[in-house]
């Protein structure tokens, strides 16, 4: 069984063909990573999976059960979508907290009112996570209150007491300071090493590298090629990957 | 006529004063989202009545739509109300006036609130409804607060205006009081104009504290 199995997805925006036949399935514990120069179409990949966007044409599976299928050659996305996104969480570059709700109530009160599940159990594993992020200090504290790299362990906890099978990110650090890119990125560190399955957006590529069971280097709405970071960082054959990751060297 | 009795009289017809600023607020502020809500529609046909509407009521003077709503009913349709039409005409006018303007605030408001707050609540599962009365209201209510004060205040500026079909309150009676033989004339003006201010004052403190309690957060 795959966790995300998303298959020929097109995508366009009037006239500008975002995404050409992207495909991507991820297993269960797996760790993979985006790449690409700004404008290739990750965003837009992701949030077609997370059904933000709807997909032109493509089909999307979620633990084996159909999300988007092609009929007649057209795309039907099922009615229940509510189940389906209990299985995954996502993590947005601007965190996106409820600013009128404190941590607490940012990180239940989906678990409690759109899962419905009970509060006492909600309530316990929220504050379990959050002292395992470092923001057992922080449960009463309103967003406003805290720093970028808060807000984003924040975010990510509130992504994970919704007990999603697999968890996306779309460039979780972009929006910090280097100096709390690194609070946050131990943070996903931890998830991988706790075999959480995520697909990860990011331009961090040292952290991509270090991470990742799969690293896929987007370009211009295509997967121009994908595989081990081993493959991809240290013995790439494409020439336009080594292009786009010389950008990186320092 | 004394002028403790002139104060007497005024303060008694300030009762009426109240109960149409009162009626009006309990009415026009949740009409406005309804009014948003139609001007937000999918139904092409309510869309434009709402527009029309709102265009109408932000273009014509309040007095006119008040004696619109007080005479045409009688004169034009030979309908007569039972009980105190004058009054209720009143209030009738100002819901609907100032739900138009309540709607454009509501509508300023939730739309300056960040696609990404519908898109979190999305991915985590909220419904639509849930999405709204959870996420979108209560911060729309913060941000519109300081625009919907200025409303409040120009209602009970505006309340006087009933004075045009003679209905019963506070600026008609003053009205009525200053040309009646040995009353104490224009002070009576100044008095009612002190009770407005008064009035006032009370209004903006309470929306003060209101906007305070809603200061946890940024
Ligand atoms: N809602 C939209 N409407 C129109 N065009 C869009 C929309 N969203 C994205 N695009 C376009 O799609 C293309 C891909 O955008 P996308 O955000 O997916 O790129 P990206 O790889 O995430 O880039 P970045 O690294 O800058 O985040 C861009 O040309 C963008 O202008
Ligand atoms: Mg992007």
């Amino acid at each position: 069984m795959h966790i995300l199995d998303i298959q020929n997805v097109r995508k366009s925006f009037g006239d500008n063909e975002v995404l050409k036949d992207i495909s991507l399935t991820v297993d269960k514990g797996e760790v993979v990573s985006v790449i690409g120069p700004s404008g290739s179409g990750k965003s837009t990949f992701l949030r077609c999976a997370t059904l933000l966007e709807t997909m032109d044409s493509g089909t999307l599976r979620y633990m084996d059960e159909p999300v988007a299928t092609m009929e007649n050659g057209r795309i039907v996305y099922t009615k229940d979508l509510k189940k389906v996104r209990g299985y995954f969480g996502l993590v947005f570059q601007n965190f996106n907290l409820f600013p009128h709700y404190s941590v607490l109530k940012n990180v239940t009160d989906a678990p409690i009112h759109v899962q419905k599940r009970p509060k006492e159990e909600v309530r316990a594993q929220a504050l379990e996570l959050l002292d395992a992020m470092g923001l057992g200090d922080k449960a009463n504290a309103y967003p406003c209150q805290l720093s970028g790299g808060q807000k984003q362990r924040v975010s990510i906890v509130r992504a994970l007491a919704m007990n999603p099978e697999i968890l996306f990110f779309d460039e979780p650090t972009s929006a910090l300071d280097p100096e709390l890119t690194g609070e946050v990125l131990k943070v996903i560190r931890q998830l991988a090493e706790q075999s959480m399955t995520m697909v990860i957006v990011t331009h961090e590529m040292a952290f991509a590298h270090a991470i990742s069971d799969r690293v896929i280097f987007m370009d211009g709405g295509v997967i121009v090629e994908q595989g081990t970071p081993q493959e991809l960082f240290e013995g790439t054959k494409k020439e336009r990957t080594r292009q786009f990751l010389q950008n990186y060297q320092r | 006529m004394t002028f403790q009795t002139m104060v007497g009289e005024l303060a008694y017809a300030f009762i009426n004063t109240f109960l149409i600023f009162a009626f009006t607020l309990l009415g026009a502020l949740p009409l406005g989202l309804i009014v948003y809500f139609c001007k937000k529609s999918r139904f092409l046909p309510l869309r434009w009545i709402t527009e029309v509407y709102i265009s109408v009521m932000r273009g014509t003077p309040l007095i006119l739509q008040i004696m619109v709503i007080y005479y045409v009913p009688s004169l034009v349709f030979e309908i007569t109300f039972p009980g105190n039409w004058r009054f209720y005409a009143v209030v009738v006018a100002f819901i609907v006036n100032y739900a138009a303007y309540f709607a454009e605030i509501y509508r300023g408001g939730i739309e300056s609130i960040e696609i990404g707050q519908y898109e979190a609540a999305q991915v985590l599962g909220y419904g639509k409804l849930q999405t709204f009365v959870k996420i979108i209201l209560p911060q729309m209510v913060k941000r519109t607060l300081p625009a919907v004060t200025n409303e409040v205040i120009t209602l009970v500026k505006d309340t006087s205006l009933a004075s045009a079909i003679g209905t019963i309150e506070m600026f008609t009676k003053a009205k009525q009081i200053a040309v009646s033989p040995r009353s104490p004339g224009m002070m009576t003006f100044l008095v009612a104009g002190v009770f407005y201010y008064v009035f006032n004052a009370i209004v903006a403190f309470v929306m003060k504290r209101i906007e305070k309690a809603l200061n946890y957060y940024q």
